[in-house]
């Protein structure tokens, strides 16, 4: 689930000193600094009827409890903010912006109902700081994973980004991979494409490169408890990518030593998948034939993605799913990859 | 059977296969093997220059191939594989029972140069060469017509150039364009192939546009840029379709080359997803994306997606229509999809002579 940032004003009382006064002499009150990614008036952004009156869609607790945790019987829910914290240029200040979401997270949102759990927003623009961020807020069990976006510097996998996987294994925390890019490089290899729908599309080509560079860099091999959980990535194309990964990886593997079996094995053992969107018909032969591609029924992990608009009604989940499968998807799995989530809150 | 006799026996011309190879790769003995087919004005310029690239290392990949050709191709003379006619006759259109075979050249990276009067030229030059080096050679062999599309004009004088001999079947172009290729700089490229009947074989390219490879950025191995292939072409496949190329060329036909196809479905499912949430934005689109697939868009098979469970291929090929793939080995390189064993699935005969033939006999309209 997402919750919005309304802006930078909201954000002042848990700046310090400097950053306050950075804020007043810039006169960054008046930026809202959402994401190219996720405009907030675009449709996709807010379903009609999860749009609060005022404010960004995702702003609005009282809207967050009635339409989605009391609506689907929710018990435990993670807030994934998605903000211009994340794509700044400026270190420092993405760092110390990424703090302050972070406590008025814990403040306005995790504080006023027991239900909600969040993930650290860090600086990924600097991994050293990122990590710094997670050592901060670690402490706080109510934050049980790493939040990053899709899109950064580098490949997500290189090696300059592993202080991040580094402190997130040692606070037993998946690192999420939400699906958006800080636009340091366009969505295809032929440049910027026109349209808003053609970046969200392209999240899979995206999410496909950082599977790859997860995989091929050795992160797995050198950090064997980490999970990556995929956010808002879709699930259908990995069977297809994950049969071209295993083939090439036979052909070329004395190039990766550290991988010492096939890529989609690695991948079953360490990544997990948000069920939204669920991109396929809501026919449940299809719907089972991709089950039975991804070939393991410990790696789709129940979301509605609210506020953003993936299903009209009540159709969260796809049709024909057998009622074991729905089991692993909305509790057991959830509960495997997320080991804060089934301890208590100090 | 001994090892020595399985070897003659899988040695031995096929004659049972009837094969339409959409993507054979033609190679230069050097880039100097180019220079007799080059105007005057710009042969000192390929001895000084060479190419001028949008990347680090000077005329190389920069993602060094773990391999790149079959080592069984190396010409009897110590050629570089592809680089004979004659032997590419006997080691791959007899053995493996091509009926066509399509060229696919990717040098001298004509669509990759920047300086576009010269990229204009070195296109020129590679269709004279496959003209005078293959095609007047060996009769099973079809051309595709290289142009440049950074600069169109050039691209539609060569396309106007070319469609008279009918030996050329396609034309042929980067999907690693400076601009995703349904943009409009693009469309006269569009007018002029649909105008004179031709398909456009957009071929993954060694060479690219300068930006990333993927959109997470540079990949560190040949292992990742592999992958990458399936992004390029999935990114033209969106571009050209929601940029309404289809809409508004109704005659155009589009082969996608060695960018697999396995994907196609969870493409098409997501495009149409997203399309009924965000179509306001894209109001020139009359039809769901998926339409404009099932109509203008051919996918070869090389390098064939292997599912672990070999029927999942089944189900992935009635997903997108067994009249949508077209079979490619892409000779010489290292990995080459054998016909004889490639499709490791129960076929109908119908549909492994549509996949193997038919489907490309009716796309380039090939007796």
């Amino acid at each position: 689930m997402h919750v919005a940032v309304p802006g930078v004003k909201t954000l002042v009382p848990y700046l310090d000193e400097y950053w306050q006064e950075r804020v007043r002499i810039q006169q960054l009150e008046r930026l809202d600094l959402s994401l190219t990614s996720y405009p907030p008036t675009a449709p996709l952004s807010g379903r009609p009827d999860w749009r609060p009156q005022q404010g960004p869609p995702g702003s609005d607790l009282a809207l967050l409890q009635e339409k989605a945790l009391e609506r689907f019987g929710v018990r435990y829910a993670i807030l994934n903010c998605l903000w211009g914290s994340q794509v700044l240029f400026a270190e420092d200040m993405a760092a110390a912006f990424c703090r302050a979401v972070n406590d008025w997270i814990a403040a306005e949102w995790l504080d006023r109902d027991s239900r909600l759990r969040a993930s650290i927003m860090v600086p990924t623009q600097n991994p050293e700081l990122a990590a710094a961020e997670i050592e901060r807020r670690a402490g706080d069990p109510r934050f049980v994973q790493v939040l990053v976006l899709a899109g950064l510097d580098l490949p997500l996998g290189r090696r300059l980004n592993w202080p991040i996987f580094k402190a997130a294994t040692a606070h037993r925390l998946p690192v999420a991979v939400h699906a958006g890019s800080a636009y340091r490089h366009p969505p295809s290899s032929s440049g910027w494409p026109s349209f808003l729908l053609e970046d969200y599309v392209s999240n899979t080509q995206l999410f496909a490169a950082q599977l790859a560079s997860l995989v091929s860099e050795g992160v797995f091999a050198k950090f064997p408890e980490l999970k990556v959980v995929l956010v808002e990535s879709g699930f259908t194309w990995l069977p297809a990518f994950a049969w071209k990964f295993n083939k090439t990886w036979r052909g070329v593997r004395t190039e990766v030593p550290w991988v010492t079996k096939p890529p989609f094995d690695i991948i079953r053992d360490h990544v997990r998948l948000t069920i939204q969107p669920t991109d396929a018909p809501n026919d449940p032969a299809i719907i089972n034939a991709l089950i039975e591609q991804i070939g393991s029924d410990d790696m789709l992990l129940f979301a509605s993605d609210f506020p953003h608009w993936q299903f009209d009604g009540d159709d969260v989940l796809p049709d024909g799913l057998d009622d074991a499968l729905l089991q692993k998807i909305l509790v057991e799995n959830p509960l495997a990859t997320y080991p804060r989530l089934g301890e208590l809150v100090a | 059977m001994s090892l020595s006799m399985l070897a003659a026996e899988k040695a031995k011309p096929n004659t049972r296969l009837s094969v339409v190879d959409c993507d054979i790769h033609p190679v230069l003995r050097s880039d100097l093997e180019i220079l007799p087919y080059l105007p005057e004005r710009w042969r000192d310029h390929l001895k000084t220059y060479r190419r001028h690239l949008r990347q680090g290392l000077h005329g190389t990949l920069t993602h060094m191939r773990m391999q790149v050709n079959r080592l069984d191709a190396v010409t009897p003379d110590g050629g570089p594989p592809g680089s004979d006619v004659d032997f590419m006759r006997s080691h791959h259109l007899d053995q493996n029972g091509v009926e066509w075979g399509l060229l696919q050249s990717l040098q001298p990276a004509a669509h990759a140069e920047r300086n576009l009067e010269y990229g204009a030229a070195l296109a020129t030059a590679n269709n004279e060469w496959q003209i005078a080096q293959w095609i007047d050679k060996e009769p099973r062999l079809r051309g595709s017509i290289q142009v440049t599309q950074e600069n169109p004009e050039a691209a539609v004088r060569e396309i106007k150039r070319r469609a008279g001999d009918k030996r050329f079947v396609q034309v042929s172009m980067s999907p690693r364009a400076q601009e995703p290729l349904g943009r409009p700089r693009y469309w006269p490229i569009y007018e002029a192939c649909e105008e004179h009947g031709l398909p456009i074989g957009l071929h993954v390219p060694g060479f690219g546009s300068g930006y990333a490879s993927t959109p997470a950025g540079w990949p560190s191995f040949y292992l990742e840029e592999h992958q990458t292939f399936a992004y390029i072409i999935m990114g033209v496949f969106t571009s050209m379709v929601l940029e309404g190329v289809f809409e508004r060329y109704k005659g155009l036909k589009l082969v996608l080359v060695e960018g697999g196809f396995a994907w196609v479905p969870a493409l098409c499912w997501r495009l149409d997803k997203a399309w009924t949430r965000m179509r306001s934005e894209v109001p020139h689109l009359k039809r769901p994306p998926s339409e404009y697939i099932r109509e203008h868009i051919w996918f070869t098979t090389q390098p064939i997606e292997e599912p672990e469970n070999p029927e999942d291929l089944n189900r992935v090929i009635e997903w997108i229509g067994w009249d949508r793939l077209l079979f490619s080995t892409d000779y010489p390189h290292w990995d080459f999809d054998d016909p004889k064993t490639v499709f490791n699935i129960r076929m109908t005969p119908e549909h492994r002579k549509m996949i193997f033939s038919d489907n490309a006999k009716r796309v380039y309209g090939l007796p």
